[in-house]
């Protein structure tokens, strides 16, 4: 045992003891809070509630594909507006908020030992920026004209024109400033999570005995920092394109026979700005994913995360390459083409660190004691629908493969599977795992199994054969694929099949919804620690953990996150803050 | 894209040498007790607050320099004209060097504790940055009047923007100031008084270095000095 | 335990899925198998990996479920393991990218003797341009675009005058000839695509794009815009007819230059020569109409 505390061995005092803010009323308490714990649930409520609208439009516009010409009301002008919001919310107000806002501001000053977010109040200006964010594309629904249907990926010059739905009216314009707005409310945020990595951690908790997910979201976090300016300035250019004139982006154009004023400016140029913020983004909503999974997958193997090392690199590996990556979106824009070379051979790259990840979390299930709980159940699903859209990424980063593929159903379903279903499963996994943190109970275990039965299988199923209609050579954004010669009949059937499909996963969700509300009365109490977990979340005196934390005094690490089934250990698991050496042959400390 | 991709290597330069702290090739399951045995260098000394405005600004500086990529991109297009450049940018950048030194100072004073010094500092800070903002609105308003509008041309455009985005920055940081100047005033405890002068002076430097970096930009002297290192490369 | 049925099931379904499903793509039609080809080395690379992870998930949850008293191993890394991993993924990964970057360079470097078409997008139709004897496309203007000239051809240049002229038609290829596409749009992006020359590229206004191919197959094929293009990028369809040589010099002496369609131009006679532009969105109005209302 040489766990002595030296007195004079104290870290910082502002560490320790920063200021806490103390709620006086309920408005201070539960609205206007700076607790980084009601802010996550704040973010989750608000995300969740505008990711159902885009489960609608989802619905919606499987509708219009399943059974063509049933449905009056979908005009090709309302399909584009729907397929813009779904994507839209589904990529940015939701995997995006829920991830950082969400799981990040709940789970890193939890996990790193400290009593609140460094900066409580920006944090919570954070949220009430984010909430109008998405007043303000609410609104645009109810706008003259309404949302935008220039595609989630608003390419000029058709985003800004008649031909457009909300082109020329207030659609695309409220979209660019709530997506503005977004920018700099994430940005408040996000300076948060970093500084909290950087500066909040308790005594003993080194960067490299933080859990995974603490790591994936840190790392998100500093690359949405520094990407998410490149979607601001292209949002700032395409604003003034709209409202002012200029031509950042708008060469001469022929608008239906008349000339616009327009002149000179470059479509591409908005691309590359876009992707070099979209393609980090791709990682901004996967590498959360890839820590949380980790955390899920070793604790309910109650086995240590097999190379743990490897797995902070790959990491930090990816973050660093995702950044030039980012034209492998543009292999058929008519940039340069000898950039293909470049980008397709960067982006294959990057498939090793990936892979890595992969094997990592499978050999962790090796020689496991697997607990087929619900997360568990959930991070598997992740297994299987990332490695399936991850794999056909690689059809799609090499460049000349990607060139009868990229704008077909097959690229819908790459991203559906890798960065919609994968991430997706992730979070209900993790919303299972913490749920009796926030809450004291757990979620019910019968429609928590229907509900991930449901959607694994549902979403599988949706998404692996539209990979073959894309290959077939069927484009995507296709509002009507009936005039489609390459669209075979059975084609036709197949996607009405895959409409089907997706009502009764949409269905599943709300059964989750009504599980999650359901519970906080009625689950079963859960106690502290109900998964046996090692990590800090899990070992605060209070559950729900109480403001500020941790009680009296903050916890000090001894050990890693990972200490699962050690042997010489009583129990599977050794809390990080439990003092002691465990083990065989260990370096003495 | 180039400008960024540079930027994003400084940035990258900074994290790797912070990585390169954090004893990444350890054997965490190795290591048990307190981590002071074997951790020199964890957390910064520096205040957390200087930390975040330090993130803070390398987001900026994303921005400025995204904004740098684009004017770039843009410019080898067909239909670049390149507009003058009032002389009122002169004397609106000695405002803002003048700023930066009033706020340099009154962060020294802070150290000092002299309060009179500290108060001048900033307050002078204040009015010469409203003094440059005010500076930069004239120069917009000239150029409008010799006929050079916003959409006119990109260079124009970018013109507008870009200054724009940056009064909008110095704007932001006068809010700031003008609570550390109340602060000042209202007897604010000294150490908290000299984190925010500082704090402030962080940011002032930042913008003025951004300044600088986009008025070389926009006068084309960017440009022309990227010409000549292209040059000797080849 | 149905967690392990069900990952052998999904493997075993999507191989099956893949080799006995109706759903494959076209048979090709020009000389781009060898994108197929790559297409088909990557299935086989990632098929595999993709069984042998899901596979050893399924085995894992199966042989090391939890079971009363039994504790896990405790193996934090195993640095060989992960290094062999590591180099058998690189290989993996070299495997598709070099010949994927071989046949890319194939493809952005166009053969010498490959014959020009202009093809040029606008909303929401295909018109194209042929160069004339002189074998050179004349020059063109965005802002020279009038009803009269929906292609924006520069009357000034001589080497446009004997351009052929294709407007909102089929266009006419022959059959075993390398053929470069220019690609140019008047409004906004669209996207050049033939599912069964498996090429593609966008076409942006104010620049021009290209790729090349060669006819391989007779026959008459969809084209498609395959990037959004507004509300009706779905009807913008056209067709491109692949011909034997005398077919398609029959086709080609029946249409008419540049010089022939703006020549009623110069007598005055506006009238013969509807606004084609407007025409072209009247038609698609109709089209979405008729859409809307089914």
């Amino acid at each position: 045992m040489v766990d002595v505390t030296p007195a004079d061995a104290v870290p910082p005092a502002e560490v320790a003891e920063m200021e806490l803010y103390h709620p006086h009323s309920w408005w201070t308490k539960y609205v206007f809070s700076q607790d980084a714990k009601v802010i996550a649930i704040q973010y989750s409520a608000t995300a969740t509630a505008i990711g159902l609208v885009a489960l609608v439009l989802s619905w919606l516009m499987r509708l219009q594909l399943g059974f063509p010409g049933t449905f009056d009301f979908i005009t090709p002008e309302a399909y584009y507006q729907f397929i813009t919001m779904h994507g839209m919310i589904m990529v940015i107000y939701l995997l995006t908020a829920l991830f950082l806002g969400g799981f990040g501001n709940y789970l890193i000053p939890l996990m790193v030992g400290a009593r609140d977010m460094v900066f409580p109040y920006v944090n919570m200006l954070s949220y009430w920026i984010y909430l109008l964010a998405v007043l303000v594309l609410v609104s645009s629904f109810f706008a003259p004209g309404g949302p935008t249907g220039a595609g989630w990926t608003l390419y000029p010059p058709q985003a800004i024109m008649t031909g457009t739905p909300g082109g020329q009216e207030w659609g695309i314009i409220l979209m660019l400033v709530s997506l503005i707005l977004f920018i700099i409310g994430f940005t408040m945020g996000g300076l948060n999570y970093v500084v909290t990595v950087l500066q909040g951690r308790t005594r003993g908790m080194t960067m490299m005995r933080l859990p995974l997910t603490v790591w994936g979201i840190f790392t998100a976090t500093v690359m949405a920092l520094l990407a998410f300016p490149a979607l601001f300035v292209a949002c700032v250019m395409m604003l003034l394109d709209r409202v002012l004139g200029t031509s950042f982006f708008m060469p001469a154009v022929v608008e239906m026979g008349e000339q616009l004023q327009h002149n000179g400016g470059s479509p591409i140029l908005f691309q590359h700005l876009f992707w070099f913020f979209g393609h980090p983004e791709v990682y901004i909503v996967a590498l959360p994913a890839f820590g949380i999974v980790s955390d899920l997958i070793s604790t309910h193997a109650r086995k240590n995360i097999f190379g743990y090392r490897m797995m902070v690199w790959a990491i930090v590996g990816i973050g660093a390459l995702s950044f030039v990556v980012w034209a492998h979106h543009m292999y058929v824009s008519g940039m340069h083409p000898y950039f293909g070379f470049f980008f397709a051979t960067t982006t294959l790259i990057i498939a090793i660190p990936t892979a890595i990840k992969v094997y990592n979390w499978v050999l962790t299930l090796w020689r496991g004691d697997i607990h087929l709980t619900i997360p568990m159940l959930f991070a598997m699903a992740f297994i299987v629908t990332f490695v399936n859209g991850g794999l056909t990424g690689l059809f799609l980063g090499n460049v000349v493969v990607d060139v009868p593929l990229s704008d077909t159903m097959f690229v819908v379903a790459h991203f559906h599977m890798v960065m919609g279903v994968a991430p997706i499963v992730v979070i209900f996994g993790a919303i299972y795992h913490w749920y009796p943190k926030v809450t004291g109970r757990m979620l019910n275990e019968t429609l928590g199994r229907f509900h991930f039965w449901v959607t694994f299988l549902g979403a599988y199923l949706i998404f692996f054969p539209m990979h073959y209609i894309g290959l077939m050579g069927v484009p995507r954004r296709y509002a009507e694929m009936t005039d489609v010669t390459v669209m075979t009949e059975s084609a036709h059937h197949l996607n009405s099949f895959i409409s089907i499909m997706a009502f009764i996963v949409g269905f599943a969700q709300i059964v989750f919804l009504f599980n999650l509300i359901w519970s906080i009365r009625h689950g079963r109490e859960a106690g502290g620690n109900p998964w046996r977990a090692t990590t800090l979340e899990w070992q605060t005196p209070q559950t729900p953990p109480a403001h500020g934390n941790f009680g009296k005094e903050l916890p000090i690490v001894y050990r890693w996150a990972y200490d699962y089934s050690v042997p010489g250990a009583k129990e599977d698991f050794i809390p990080q803050n439990m003092p002691g050496t465990f083990g065989p042959s260990r370096e003495p400390a | 894209m180039s400008v960024i991709l540079v930027f994003l290597l400084v940035i990258a330069g900074f994290a790797g040498w912070w990585l390169s702290h954090q004893r990444l090739m350890t054997k965490p399951w190795l290591e048990q007790g307190v981590a002071e045995d074997f951790v020199p260098f964890d957390r910064s000394g520096l205040p957390t607050a200087k930390i975040g405005l330090g993130v803070f600004l390398a987001v900026v500086g994303c921005l400025f320099a995204l904004f740098t990529s684009a004017y770039f991109m843009r410019m080898a297009l067909s239909d670049w004209q390149p507009l003058p450049m009032p002389r009122l940018l002169w004397l609106n950048t000695g405002m803002l060097v003048l700023s930066s030194i009033a706020l340099q100072c009154a962060s020294v004073a802070a150290r000092k504790r002299q309060m009179d010094t500290v108060r001048l500092g900033l307050v002078a800070a204040g009015l010469t940055a409203i003094a440059f903002l005010i500076g930069q609105l004239m120069a917009w308003r000239d150029l409008t009047a010799d006929g050079y509008f916003l959409a006119s041309n990109p260079a124009n455009s970018f013109f507008y923007l870009i200054t724009g985005m940056h009064g909008l920055h110095i704007v932001g940081g006068l809010v700031g100031l003008s609570r550390t100047t109340a602060g000042a005033w209202n007897g604010a405890r000294p150490e908290r008084l000299r984190l925010s002068v500082e704090l402030c002076a962080m940011y002032w430097h930042f913008l003025l270095f951004v300044w600088l970096a986009i008025f070389a930009l926009l006068a084309g002297w960017a440009a022309t000095f990227i010409d000549i290192c292209r040059q000797l490369l080849t | 335990m149905p967690i392990v049925v069900v990952l052998v099931l999904i493997v075993v379904g999507s191989v099956l899925f893949h080799f006995l499903s109706p759903w494959w793509w076209t048979p090709i039609a020009s000389n781009w198998d060898y994108i197929d080809n790559t297409i088909i080395i990557t299935f086989w690379i990632t098929g595999v990996v993709f069984a042998a992870v899901v596979l050893f998930m399924a085995y894992c949850v199966f042989r090391f479920r939890h079971r009363e008293g039994g504790r896990a191993a405790y193996e934090p890394e195993n640095k060989r393991l992960e290094w062999w991993l590591t180099i058998v993924t690189g290989v993996g990964v070299t495997a598709m990218l070099v010949p994927g970057l071989f046949v890319w360079s194939q493809f952005v470097n166009v053969p010498s003797d490959a014959t020009v078409v202009e093809v040029v997008g606008q909303q929401w139709q295909w018109s194209f341009r042929l160069p004339g004897k002189d074998g050179k496309l004349g020059t063109s203007d965005t802002r020279d675009v009038t009803a009269e000239n929906p292609l924006g051809v520069i009357a000034k240049d001589p080497n446009g005058q004997d351009d052929v002229v294709v407007e909102a038609a089929d266009l006419h290829l022959p059959v075993g000839k390398p053929v470069k596409m220019l690609l140019r749009s008047i409004d906004v992006l669209h996207d050049f695509y033939v599912p069964e020359f498996r090429a593609k590229m966008d076409m942006i206004p104010g620049s021009v794009t290209y790729f090349w191919f060669t006819p391989t197959k007779t026959g008459t094929f969809q084209v498609l815009c395959a990037e959004l293009c507004g509300q009706g990028h779905p009807m913008m369809h056209g067709i491109v007819m692949v011909d034997t040589q005398e077919d398609y010099v029959a086709w080609l002496d029946q249409q008419q230059t540049f010089a022939q369609l703006s020549a009623p131009q110069q007598t005055g006679s506006a009238e013969q020569a509807p606004g084609n532009a407007t025409a072209s969105a009247l038609e698609v109005a109709v089209k979405l109409e008729t859409v809307g209302s089914r």
